[in-house]
């Protein structure tokens, strides 16, 4: 967006907003009454103004509100008109429902309607209420209807991060665009709790764990901040929508732009951050600006340029736009730019420059700052990101500085002496109304300028010159007329008067200065906390937070289960970790074991420098927080106090959440292993009886009846036993090599294997006897460096699924052959194959094919064998008929040199003799 | 085998597989002493020289690698050592220690038999000379023989014979293999004889010139039938047949 674009309006979009408005005329008018959270009291606020309208002969009609049995919201539904609510019938439950027909029917000015967020019963005529007020709007109606912000679907995410509820039943955005009117109803969190307290805020039983973690305090700050965020975000774009309209050339609102300036110190890094976590409270678009003087440029070096590069790209990388400007006077060169760019606020950074520096050279900062405007400028404390080296001092206790204390009464002084000066110079007796406001205007502008003492000061040196140098008799304190006397009086009380209030002004901004940087401290960790996904990362993340806060050495001490707190525990530290001996593990371990506060500052156990603070959530205990100050640190601030309290029950929920997904995720594996245990068990109870029926039957018929079976009879009974029990052991050989690879207890013994000697290996055990074998393997295949024990069982697998699979007689074909730095072996037969859906799980365990009566072991152990190898394994999809299976095993990028014919010595011939 | 009927010392803790080895060898006319524990096994070979122990490596009061271990501290008798599949460093072990061969855990009568046939033929050839030329597949239209003083090999393809040219190191491997034949060769054995000491670990030129040999003397040699692999021990050259 450029500046030219918004100084003249577009005729279009004027035409454009004209029907608009036109089409709104016609249209119904919609008010919002927006809450933070339920039971602030919007519909009580809806009812108030529907009353207030129909007094004044609107025709105000009620179309649903859910006065949840409240006897003042009751009350003041009482005397309006209310439409019959349409009965539905649903699974068996009878539902009311707001009757949209009724309503478009009755037609009245007005019409109130409740939760604007609401999911219509089935078969209403449209799925949501939004909807419902849209046709209303659209017949001509005027809605109010209510809304909480929690159901904004924009805001659907930061509040199920906020308060860990995901709330199902959303209002678009579009739906505020719409409205002409959005009316905060707010009510502080603790009067809220209170009313909560005192069952005045309707919960539906079936919701009531939830409700409970939802109305914490910390939750409804939160949301009401959104709350009031919103709306001022509405008005806010209203009032664009009207300025534009009116041509209003250089468009400000509360919430826009940030821009950062960025150089090549480390400092920008900082400054880069801070300004993000601004614009991500104010929600506002961030600008990261270098500006490229002609004169820096040449000064500038190949790091300093790859410093500012990498700055850049971090405020990229937080979602900031960048740019890099050129121009003379890089303070001139920002303030246009952000000019251009409809910027609210520059964040610069502070310099610890001298003043003396500052005159010399100037100072960038005092430059934007001059420049700037009505662009607010923000100076923040620039401090290196290494983290070596020490933390400032906590902002709360700064040092006290002479220079500071007398500053002020020299102002003072200052003030007091030219306004006595001009006095004395206008001097025209005998009426000195004139002389007597110069000198008010003295003590006026020293209580704006020099705080409430200096200018009591200024009031009583002004009170006695005027007293000792213009009242007559003059130059001595002696008053004659009653008047001066007043007039004297008069100027104390101004200059008090006035002092105080301008010192409350600056005290009052002074909070909110504060309390923005602790809302903003609150919200990054927050937002950190939503993304940490274990223990270590939280304590690092609030851990990180709370140094801004305490200048303190920070330790965050987590208890694993069933153990008891000690050095194991340390999850966190920042600063040093010295200072945790045996006597503060020790109090630790006592604020673990009774869930309060110990050390320092408590009434437990305070002999020791370290203070310990207990993590606690709905679960029980999760951690315990440990500081620990310098001797010659100042007691923490209530602010401090309150602020680690607040850290304190963040951590606690994040910890609370870390820890019960990891318990569900616990829980699902162990619902895994008791699958795969159950479905192993019955596989094997199955798998091995039958060839052991085999075996006992036929051992049984040959023990009593051998002597009347024929000799072929008897030999065909015991090579049933012998094949039945070779499959028994193949099986529990497979089952052996899937509990080592699931247990992780296989390991390669590579080395360098010929895959011809392990197929020649394989095909001798496989259970080939009764198909037709074909082998057709490339001659001189390379070598690959392998576990040949492990490959050949893969490959008697390969074959003994192809044998057990295909009917006999039938051919089954072992290919080899290299391919793709691979070497590709084969096994295929003639069965009947397998389904193309079914190919992705053949190499699941337990599964088995259709005609199997074996364990699905086979080929998931082969998976695992090739696999542990780098190697594929696949069914080949060209082949029409039957199965085809091909392994890939990787070729190593050398094949091992051999020692020339010769070069090793020969042993001469009578070596060759007997051993 | 004239003489009196050669005693296999069976060192097996499980009374089943005992029983069956015993009703076996018996049958087969040996003479049979079965034990189940190493100390027993140790004393029965003191007191009763054996002519061939068959040795179980899982026994219930110390590893039967100890019993084979000691056995070769004054014995030679030939150990076969009996283990399950999987355990193939064992087995390795045991052969490197000095035990003559194995059986794979179950193995069947006529492979038992083979090996004992093996060793109790090597151990009786202690003091003879081999005979001069073997054979492998005589009867049939594949084959090879060899004739290890003329350093000569000769290969039957389809009941046609003709002489095999060979390079120094495959006749040298070869020549190991018959001296052992019947009797599985671990990888550290052969590469030590044929290539040298130093060259124990270099398994690639064992590989590398076993397929060479198979090429010369194989009709498939991805499916051999003499030349035969021991995954993750060694290898085998098949009985010469009978002389």
């Amino acid at each position: 967006m450029t500046s030219s674009e918004n100084d003249r309006p577009d005729p279009d979009r004027l035409l454009a907003d004209l029907q608009e408005d036109e089409r709104r005329r016609q249209r119904g008018r919609l008010k919002i009454y927006l809450g933070a959270a339920p039971g602030v009291g919007k519909t009580f606020a809806m009812l108030a103004a529907g009353q207030r309208l129909a007094a004044q002969g609107v025709d105000v009609v009620i179309g649903l509100v859910e006065t949840h049995g409240r006897s003042e919201t009751q009350v003041m539904a009482r005397g309006i008109e209310t439409l019959p609510r349409r009965v539905v019938e649903y699974r068996g439950t009878t539902l009311t429902e707001f009757d949209l027909d009724a309503a478009l029917r009755r037609k009245p000015a007005l019409l109130l309607l409740d939760e604007l967020a609401h999911t219509n019963a089935p078969g209403s005529r449209y799925e949501k209420r939004h909807q419902d007020v849209r046709a209303l709007l659209e017949a001509g109606i005027d809605v109010q209807t209510t809304v909480n912000i929690q159901h904004v679907e924009s805001l659907n995410d930061v509040v199920a991060r906020i308060t860990g509820i995901t709330v199902r039943e959303t209002v678009p955005d579009s739906i505020f665009e719409e409205t002409d009117e959005v009316e905060l109803v707010d009510l502080a969190p603790d009067v809220l709790l209170e009313r909560l307290r005192a069952g005045k805020v309707y919960v539906p039983e079936a919701a009531r764990a939830a409700i409970d973690s939802f109305f914490r305090r910390s939750n409804l700050s939160a949301l009401r901040e959104l709350a009031l965020r919103h709306t001022a975000q509405l008005v806010d774009r209203r009032r664009r929508e009207d300025r534009q309209m009116q041509g209003a050339g250089r468009l400000r609102g509360p919430s826009e732009r940030i821009l950062v300036c960025v150089g090549p110190s480390p400092l920008s890094a900082r400054l880069v951050r801070a300004a993000h976590r601004m614009a991500a409270v104010t929600r506002s678009e961030l600008l990261a600006v270098f500006v490229a003087t002609p004169a820096a440029a040449r000064r500038l070096s190949a790091s300093a340029r790859d410093r500012v590069v990498q700055n850049l790209r971090l405020a990229a990388s937080l979602g900031a736009r960048t740019a890099t400007i050129e121009g003379d006077d890089p303070a001139r060169a920002i303030v246009e730019f952000a000019g251009k760019h409809d910027v609210t606020r520059i964040v610069v950074g502070k310099t610890g420059r001298s003043r003396l520096h500052e005159i010399l050279f100037g100072s960038f900062t005092m430059a934007v700052i001059r420049a700037s405007h009505d662009i607010d400028v923000f100076v923040i404390r620039g401090e290196a990101e290494d983290e070596a080296s020490p933390r400032a001092e906590a902002p709360a206790a700064p040092p006290v500085r002479w220079r500071d204390v007398w500053r002020p009464y020299a102002a003072a002084l200052g003030y007091t002496c030219g306004s006595v000066l001009a006095a004395w110079l206008v001097f025209a007796p005998p009426d000195l109304s004139a002389e007597a406001l110069i000198l008010i205007l003295g003590v006026v502008l020293t209580a704006s300028h020099c705080g409430r003492w200096p200018s009591v000061l200024s009031a009583l040196l002004s009170a006695l010159a005027f007293n000792f140098l213009l009242i007559e008799p003059r130059f001595s304190f002696a008053v004659t007329a009653p008047s001066y006397l007043f007039a004297f009086v008069v100027m104390i009380v101004v200059g008090v008067t006035l002092s105080s209030l301008v010192a409350a002004v600056r005290e009052r901004a002074e909070a909110a200065r504060r309390r923005e940087a602790e809302v903003t401290a609150l919200h990054s960790l927050m937002r950190e906390l939503a993304d940490a996904s274990t223990v270590e990362e939280i304590g690092r993340s609030v851990l990180g937070h709370l140094r801004d806060v305490v200048a303190a050495d920070l330790a965050m001490l987590v208890a694993a289960p069933g153990e008891v707190i000690g050095a194991a525990s340390l999850v966190a530290t920042h600063g040093r970790t010295d200072w945790l001996g045996v006597d503060e593990m020790a109090v630790a371990r006592w604020c673990w074991d009774h869930g309060k506060a110990a050390g320092a500052g408590t009434n437990n156990l305070p002999g020791t420098r370290a203070l310990f603070v207990p993590l606690a959530s709905r679960r029980g205990k999760e951690a315990v927080l440990g500081l620990h100050r310098p001797e010659t640190a100042p007691p923490l601030t209530p602010e401090q106090r309150l602020l680690l309290d607040t850290f304190v029950e963040q951590a606690a929920q994040a910890f609370e959440r870390v820890g019960m997904t990891e318990e569900r995720h616990r829980a699902q594996q162990e619902v895994e292993t008791e699958r795969v245990r159950s479905a192993l068990l019955a596989t094997v109870s199955h798998d091995l009886r039958t060839p052991l029926t085999t075996i006992t039957g036929a051992a049984s018929s040959l023990v009593h009846e051998g002597s009347r079976h024929s000799e072929e009879a008897r030999k065909e009974l015991a090579g049933s036993i012998l094949a039945q029990a070779s499959r028994l052991n193949d099986l529990i050989q497979n089952l052996t090599f899937a509990t080592r690879l699931e247990s992780g207890d296989i390991r390669l013994n590579r080395e360098w294997t010929s895959i011809e000697d392990v197929i020649g290996a394989a095909l001798r055990r496989a259970p080939l006897q009764e198909h037709e074998l074909a082998v057709d393997v490339t001659p001189r295949l390379p070598l690959v460096e392998a576990d040949a024990v492990l490959l050949e069982q893969a490959l008697y697998n390969l074959l003994e699924n192809a044998a057990r699979h295909t009917p006999k007689g039938t051919r089954v074909t072992l290919r080899a052959w290299v391919q793709d730095a691979g070497v590709v072996v084969e096994v295929s037969d003639e069965g009947p194959g397998i389904e193309a859906s079914e190919r992705a799980r053949v190499f699941r365990r337990f599964v088995r094919g259709p005609h199997s009566v074996g364990m699905g072991l086979g080929l998931a152990i082969c998976e695992g064998i090739v696999k542990a190898h780098g190697g594929r394994i696949w069914i080949e999809p060209s082949q029409v008929r039957g199965l085809a299976i091909r392994v890939l095993l990787p070729l190593p990028p050398e094949q091992p040199r051999l020692p020339e014919e010769g070069e090793v010595v020969t042993p001469t011939p009578g070596a060759e003799r007997a051993p | 085998m004239t003489g009196p009927a050669p005693h296999i010392l069976v060192v097996e803790d499980e009374a089943p597989i005992q029983a069956f080895l015993r009703a076996t060898l018996v049958a087969h006319g040996y003479r049979c002493t079965a034990v189940g524990t190493a100390r027993e096994a140790l004393m029965q070979v003191t007191a009763q020289p054996p002519d061939v122990v068959l040795l179980d490596l899982g026994l219930p009061d110390g590893d039967g690698l100890g019993v084979a271990r000691q056995i070769r501290e004054w014995s030679t008798v030939p150990v076969i050592v009996i283990s399950a599949r999987g355990q193939e460093r064992d087995k390795v072990a045991a052969l490197d220690m000095g035990a003559d061969d194995y059986l794979t855990k179950p193995f069947g009568v006529p492979e038992m038999l083979a090996r004992i046939r093996v060793a109790l033929r090597h151990a009786a050839r202690k003091d003879a000379t081999p005979p001069a030329v073997q054979t492998w597949g005589g009867g049939g239209p594949e084959g090879f023989r060899v004739d290890l003083p003329r350093r000569l090999v000769f290969r039957r393809r389809a009941g046609v014979e003709g002489e095999v040219r060979l390079t120094p190191t495959e006749f040298r491997l070869l020549a190991m293999f018959v001296r052992h034949n019947g009797k599985v060769l671990t990888h550290a054995e052969i590469l030590k004889e044929v290539w040298g000491p130093v060259h124990a670990g270099e398994v690639a030129y064992l590989r590398v010139y076993v397929g060479q040999l198979r090429q010369k003397l194989e009709a498939v040699p991805s499916l051999p039938r003499w030349l035969l692999t021991e995954p993750g021990v060694g290898y085998r050259l098949v009985e010469s047949d009978a002389e």
